[in-house]
């Protein structure tokens, strides 16, 4: 499983750097997310992945009775997750209100503002 | 002293509010700071010249060795009073020269500020010192230059000039650290006790090499000299108090006060003298076929210039004494012929001497002082000049270089012909003869205007006839500050009949049959511009350029305002550097143990996801890649799942829902996708994400493929319930360990709300669609 989760995390990252050389401002932001994905299964990945054990201690026990998987990855992942959500979100309105002004999705259009535009 | 330095720099300031007033008949209070400084300065003569020195020390940065340490000797002196008295002459002349200017306060800002600078080059002890104010005359006198900024040439000629000099100041403050370093002081005068010890240093000749590049930009030496011409292009009074004893003497100065730390070698002496004798010939021929009065006398400086490079080269005592005459002669008479070229400008209009002559008739007392200037500088008897010129042909002849004094004598005499030529064609030619027409109602300016070139000439003539006071004081002035022991040389106007005074009037005579026979026409000015071609000033700016062409490529390449082609560069820098570190890191080696096998599902959801990757990358429609975006959320939610983490499941989730939502509400509208890329280009960055992913991937399994150390998770395993009293661990982590990095988390995606309701909510213009 974790050389398939390895070949997976180099094809998000394949993903994500074809989308950010695109033209299109919502492929970039695709390309964004892509590899915010690539990388959160790279972080959980390279913690080392449990099947079945949860880092939740028991209801009557104080402390692990068994091997647990990493919290410290998953903590830094949900981070990350709610962080580029963040980011997605604005840069989602952001992008609608370039389209209203500049009426193109084109990277390039945004170079030469037209006169009454700036 | 300080407050001496500061005043200029003090008035500049005052002049931003107060400028208003200097417009009306206020501007006469000005005047008064280079008189009073004037005045300041010759209290000190007697003091001087009975052989003390004065020093003032404040602080300033000492942690960096930079202190407010003046030192106020001989040569400081002689300087200091060069430019605050010419300074006086030029802020009186300047006031009616520029009367009415709509810039007459920011001149006047700059002058202040110039004249500080100046004064603070020559006073200051500290070297680094010295280098601030020495840049700060590039920098003011680069406004001063392109003080007519309407005017492109103006404009250009001022650039060139900071240009120049700003290049030379780049090596001075390299040769001045390195200095300071060997030496371990920053003071000139504990440097001068050092003197062995940065001889005999291996860096001794690099150090002299980039000292000399700033002299030599600064004082216009060949082949750096054509800045000064260009600089013509400055109002009048500037250039007069630029090139008659200011700005260009700053390197003349730098010389001077060096010498007794760095002179009496063989690299300075051979340097300067040949550098010196070369500008002093060239610049002095150069000025014969100009037709400007200005170009005369820009080259006629050049050529003055070289002659005190020359004499600092030639280092004896008599040629030392000669350079410190000749600079206060120079000084006194170019001074003059400025100022009278800006009269005769001002009232004719044109300051061509092909066009000119006559003007004594209507220009008398401005006549009278360009006659005595051109005497002085031709070094008739009775004036300073001639006593300058003495000086220069005994110091040629005395010099320790024996079989080469005659023939550097001859290098002197030729270069004096061509300066008394140049002399009477700037300063007689256009008073006498006839009269043309069109001048015949040119009339007297104000006295203020005519009155500065009269008393500099008039001054120039006593100082010849009485050079006894003037010359003591001299003399003690080079004398103590470059030989380092009193001289007991006295200035007389009669030296008795001998070789000198032979080749003094041999020059005089040559001099003036050449301003005879040589008439100045436009024709011959062309005939000598076609040598521009191999002029340094082609070479110059041929690499300025270069390097501007260079530039622009450059930022072609790397600036070309596409987002992606940025990301482009990134991401193939990216892949070099970690392309090269797994490439020195050796084989790769697989533990297949610790492999675990997926389950059916497992690679199910893997391929699912897989594909919806592909569908993002191909389609053409903007809602399919979105859904197909959240396909693959869900699946990495899965992931999550199966691995032990039910929090980032949930997480990942529930984010993945509104971020699909969110695209889906506002993103309706867009267009889809075209497709505007070549399938070159399309293969090209197939190529280069596909390896980005590809060193990913490797990074991941190198990574992967080493122990990885369980201390933090069991610290917080043990310590979850016992300390924080939370069972579920990752929770723990977020809300009580760190709690502070999730506030801040918080306060990120806050400020993200922020930014997503204002951006909703603002209106640009009525025009937008919605």
């Amino acid at each position: 499983m974790e050389l398939l989760l390895i070949v997976l995390l180099g094809l998000l990252y394949a993903a994500g750097v074809y989308m950010i050389l695109r033209r299109s401002m919502v492929k970039l932001l695709l390309g964004i997310m892509l590899l915010g994905s690539g990388t959160n299964i790279l972080i959980f990945l390279l913690g080392g992945i449990t099947k079945g054990k949860p880092p939740v201690i028991d209801e009557n026990a104080k402390l692990f009775q068994d091997a647990f998987a990493d919290p410290i990855p998953q903590a830094l992942i949900l981070t990350a997750i709610v962080i580029s959500f963040g980011l997605t979100a604005f840069a989602i309105v952001l992008l609608k209100r370039v389209y209203a002004l500049v009426n193109s999705d084109d990277l390039d259009d945004l170079n030469t503002p037209e006169e009454e535009d700036i | 002293m300080l407050l001496a330095v500061l005043s200029g720099l003090i008035i500049s300031l005052l002049i931003i509010p107060f400028g208003r007033l200097l417009k009306t008949k206020w501007s006469i209070l000005l005047t008064l700071l280079p008189a009073l400084l004037f005045l300041y300065f010759i209290s000190y003569i007697p003091a001087i010249s009975a052989g003390s020195s004065f020093l003032q020390h404040t602080n300033w940065v000492s942690s960096l060795g930079v202190d407010f340490d003046f030192r106020l000797d001989g040569l400081s002196l002689l300087f200091a009073l060069l430019i605050t008295g010419i300074g006086t002459a030029i802020f009186f002349y300047a006031r009616t020269y520029l009367k009415g200017h709509v810039f007459f306060d920011r001149f006047f800002g700059y002058l202040c500020l110039f004249m500080s600078a100046m004064l603070g080059v020559v006073l200051s002890d500290n070297i680094l010192l010295l280098f601030v104010f020495w840049e700060l005359t590039s920098i003011s006198s680069f406004f001063l230059i392109g003080f007519n900024n309407d005017n492109a040439d103006s404009r250009k000629s001022a650039l060139t000039a900071l240009s120049i000099t700003g290049l030379g100041g780049f090596f001075l403050l390299a040769g001045l650290v390195l200095l300071g370093n060997i030496a371990g002081t920053y003071t000139i005068s504990e440097l001068i006790t050092s003197r062995e010890v940065i001889l005999g240093h291996d860096l001794y000749p690099l150090i002299l090499g980039f000292l000399f590049l700033g002299a030599f930009t600064k004082s216009a030496q060949f082949p750096f000299h054509f800045w000064l011409p260009g600089a013509m292009k400055a109002p009048t009074p500037v250039s007069a108090y630029l090139h008659s004893a200011t700005m260009v003497k700053a390197g003349i100065y730098l010389l001077a006060r060096f010498s007794p730390i760095l002179g009496g070698t063989d690299y300075w002496n051979y340097t300067l003298m040949i550098v010196g004798g070369f500008t002093m010939l060239f610049a002095s021929i150069h000025s014969l076929f100009r037709i400007d009065l200005k170009g005369i006398l820009a080259y006629s400086t050049i050529s003055a210039l070289g002659i005190l490079t020359f004499l600092i080269g030639a280092g004896t005592r008599e040629a030392i004494i000669a350079a410190s005459v000749f600079i206060l002669v120079h000084a006194l008479y170019k001074a003059t012929l400025f100022l009278i070229t800006g009269i005769i400008d001002h009232e004719t209009g044109t300051r061509d001497i092909t066009v000119l002559s006559g003007l004594r008739r209507v220009l008398l007392p401005v006549s009278i002082a360009g006659f005595l200037a051109a005497i002085s500088s031709a070094g008739l008897p009775l004036t300073y000049g001639f006593i300058g010129k003495d000086l220069i042909y005994e110091a040629t002849l005395k010099t320790e270089y024996q079989p080469l004094g005659w023939i550097l004598t001859g290098i002197a005499v030729l270069t004096n012909i061509g300066l008394v030529a140049a002399g009477f064609m700037a300063g007689i030619k256009p008073f006498f003869g006839v009269l043309p027409e069109k001048f015949g109602n040119v009339h007297l300016p104000y006295k203020s205007m005519w009155m500065p070139p009269l008393v500099l000439a008039i001054l120039g003539l006593v100082f010849g006839l009485f050079p006894g006071p003037v010359g003591q004081f001299v003399n003690h002035a080079t004398a103590d500050a470059v030989l380092g022991s009193p001289s007991d040389m006295h200035l007389k106007i009669w030296h008795g009949f001998n070789i000198v005074l032979i080749l003094s009037l041999a020059t005089l005579i040559a001099g003036v049959i050449v301003y005879f026979i040589n008439k100045p026409s436009a024709l011959k000015l062309h005939a000598i511009e076609k040598l521009n071609s191999i002029a340094p000033q082609r070479v110059f700016t041929g690499y300025a350029n270069d390097i501007m062409r260079f530039s622009k490529w450059y930022t072609n390449l790397f600036h070309n305002g596409y987002l992606r082609s940025y990301h482009m560069k990134i991401i193939l820098f990216a892949e070099g550097l970690l392309a090269y570190k797994l490439w020195i890191s050796g084989p790769i080696t697989l533990n297949f143990e610790a492999v675990t096998v997926p389950s059916f599902y497992e690679i199910g959801v893997i391929l699912i996801l897989i594909g919806a990757l592909y569908i993002v990358v191909t389609t053409p429609s903007r809602l399919t890649s979105v859904v197909s975006m959240s396909v693959i959320g869900y699946c990495i939610c899965l992931i999550f799942v199966f691995y032990s983490a039910p929090d980032l499941a949930m997480t990942q989730f529930t984010i993945d829902t509104l971020s699909t939502v969110l695209f889906v509400l506002v993103l309706y509208k867009l267009p889809s996708f075209i497709n505007m890329t070549s399938k070159t280009v399309l293969y090209r960055d197939g190529i280069i994400s596909l390896s980005f992913g590809v060193i990913i991937s490797l990074i991941a399994l190198r990574v992967w493929s080493e122990p990885i150390s369980k201390d933090i998770a069991n610290f917080y395993g043990e310590n979850a319930y016992i300390l924080a009293k939370g069972k579920n661990v990752v929770n723990v982590i977020l809300v009580d360990f760190r709690g502070i990095d999730t506030m801040f988390e918080t306060v990120v995606l806050s400020i993200a709300a922020l930014g997503v309701y204002s951006l909703i909510r603002l209106r640009l213009k009525s025009t937008e669609k919605e």
